[in-house]
This record gives C-alpha cells, sequence and structure tokens, in this order.
C-alpha cells in the first residue's frame, strides 16, 4: 500500500515537475512576484518572458554539463 | 489566429504522442494477437475520455482569473519540459527517440514474456497496449483540458486532437508499422513553444497582467520563445563541437 502512495506521488511528480524541478519552482516564484507587482500597479507583462527565457537557458546549461 | 495556434498545439501533441502509442500497440498486436491488445487500447481511450470528462467540469467551477493562474502555470510546466528535451535532442546532447529502435525492443519483449491468461484476455497484451496508450495519452488529455477551459475553445482543441488519433490510425492501419519518418523532434519543438507561449499568456494575466497589443501578444511571445530556443539550440551545438575538438 505504502508504495503503491510513493509510485502515485513519484508518477505525478515526474509529470508535473519533470526532470529539474528548479524549472517549476522559478515558473511559480516568477508567478508570484508577477502578481504582487501587478497589484501594486507595475506593469509587469515582461517579467515572465525574461524569467522563462533565463530558466531555460540555466536548465540547459546544468543538463548539458551533466550529458558532457 | 488564435485558434488556430490552438489546434495546431493539440494536433502536434497528439499526434506526436500517438505515434509513440502505435509502437507499442503494433508491436503487441503483431506478436501477441489483436483481440486483447485492442481491447487494452479501448480500454485506455475510455479511461482518458473518463478524465477529461471529470477534469474538464471541474475546471470551469474556478473563477477566471484564478483558471487562468493555474492552466497557465500547467502549461508553462509542460511546455518546457517538452521544449528543454527537444532542445537537448536538437543539440545532440541526448539521442533523437527512434521508433524503428523502440519498436524491435517492444517486439523482442512480447515474443520473450510468457502467456497468462485473465478475465480471457491475454494479460501481457492487455495490460502494455492499455499503458502504452493511456501513459502517452495521459499529457495529450491534459493539455486538450487546460486549452479547453478557455471560453470558446472546447470544439477546436478536441478537433485538433482527434484529427491526430485518426490520421495516426489510419496510418497505422494501412502501414502496419511505426511511423519512424514522422519528424518527431521537431514537432515536439514546436508544441514545446506553442504551450510555453500560451502558458505565459494565460499565467501573466491570471496575475492581473494586462498584456501590450491584447491576444496578438501571443503571437510576439511565440516568436521572442523560438528565437531564444533556436539561439540556446544553436549555443548548445557549439558547446558540443568545442568540447569533441578539445578532448
Amino acid at each position: 500500500m505504502g508504495s503503491a502512495a510513493l509510485g502515485f506521488v513519484r508518477f505525478w511528480y515526474a509529470f508535473i515537475v519533470g526532470d529539474d524541478w528548479t524549472v517549476a519552482a522559478g515558473v511559480i516564484a516568477a508567478l508570484a512576484v508577477t502578481s504582487m507587482l501587478g497589484r501594486r500597479g507595475v506593469a509587469a507583462w515582461w517579467l515572465l518572458p525574461v524569467v522563462v527565457g533565463l530558466l531555460l537557458f540555466a536548465s540547459l546549461r546544468r543538463a548539458a554539463g551533466k550529458h558532457q | 489566429m488564435h485558434g488556430l495556434l490552438l489546434v495546431l498545439a493539440t494536433f502536434l501533441a497528439s499526434g506526436v504522442e500517438m505515434v509513440e502509442a502505435l509502437t507499442i500497440v503494433l508491436a503487441v498486436g503483431i506478436t501477441r494477437g489483436w483481440r486483447s491488445t485492442l481491447v487494452g487500447v479501448a480500454t485506455a481511450t475510455l479511461s482518458l475520455a473518463v478524465i477529461v470528462a471529470l477534469l474538464g467540469p471541474a475546471l470551469a467551477r474556478i473563477p477566471i482569473d484564478a483558471l487562468r493562474l493555474v492552466v497557465g502555470a500547467l502549461l508553462l510546466l509542460f511546455g518546457l519540459q517538452w521544449l528543454r528535451k527537444a532542445i537537448l535532442r536538437a543539440s545532440g546532447y541526448v539521442a533523437l527517440h527512434d521508433e524503428a529502435e523502440a519498436f524491435r525492443t517492444q517486439l523482442t519483449a512480447a515474443q520473450a514474456a510468457g502467456t497468462v491468461i485473465r478475465a480471457g484476455l491475454d494479460w501481457y497484451a492487455f495490460t502494455l497496449s492499455f499503458k502504452g496508450v493511456l501513459l502517452e495519452g495521459l499529457e495529450v488529455a491534459f493539455i486538450v483540458v487546460t486549452f479547453a477551459s478557455a471560453p470558446g475553445t472546447f470544439p477546436l482543441v478536441v478537433s485538433g486532437a482527434v484529427a491526430a488519433v485518426v490520421l495516426v490510425g489510419i496510418a497505422g492501419v494501412f502501414l502496419h508499422r511505426p511511423l519512424s519518418a514522422v519528424p518527431e523532434n521537431t514537432m515536439k519543438f514546436a508544441v514545446g513553444l506553442l504551450l510555453t507561449s500560451f502558458g505565459m499568456f494565460w499565467g501573466a494575466e491570471g496575475a492581473g497582467v494586462d498584456w501590450p497589443g491584447g491576444d496578438g501578444a501571443i503571437l510576439a511571445l511565440l516568436a521572442f520563445l523560438a528565437l531564444v530556443s533556436l539561439g540556446l539550440t544553436s549555443w548548445l551545438r557549439h558547446q558540443q563541437v568545442r568540447a569533441f575538438t578539445a578532448g
């Protein structure tokens, strides 16, 4: 029963978070900061594209280092 | 334009996952017989339909801004996973998915497995085809549900996904071999770009952003992300060559 529950959690973790948890954490943090800036009246539309580009760069650099 | 991109995203995502599922189904069907294999396929398809039917109305109950935030975050997470893998494959860091090789592996495994009969079915054939279709289709089901949560998009999104399933199914029936010639990585690259662009657009809208240019911002996001991704692919290829010549 315990191993089935663990398997279930692992499956959903791999399905939603994937190979690099920092990308998922970065996306959530960027959305939170965008929302916070929006509430203070700051035009924050540029934030998410910039963060996504940086997250992708950092994640690929790490993955390439591991594969070399 | 917006609708066309949604159809394209679900068509490509569904197509590429169904090509992978077809490889498993063909290998199992050819070696173990078609009856149990097709029962497995039908059960998995029904399960996916139930997931879409249950999740769709559940998402519709969430208030629109919170829904955009949740849907945007999910699309961003899925999209970045697809894009990351596609860039690593395109730049040579990870091997390209080879359907012919996957078919041979599945064929050998299916031939070697023993026969257990449960509920009148060859259990190996049933479970393998069921798992293959369910697991490959689950992400497509989630993409369909998230895209369809935007008002008026359900028919577009479902038609894109169903068209791909029908097309791959017909190709499988007539060719009777895995679809190795399909440019899977290019399709995954395109799906990654589309999911991530829609994810940024809806996620930021849900977080309270007003995009300059309204819906037209999706095209700008797509162009920006395509440039960044192609630039990163080229940079990684260059790194790979430098490491090879230095080593």
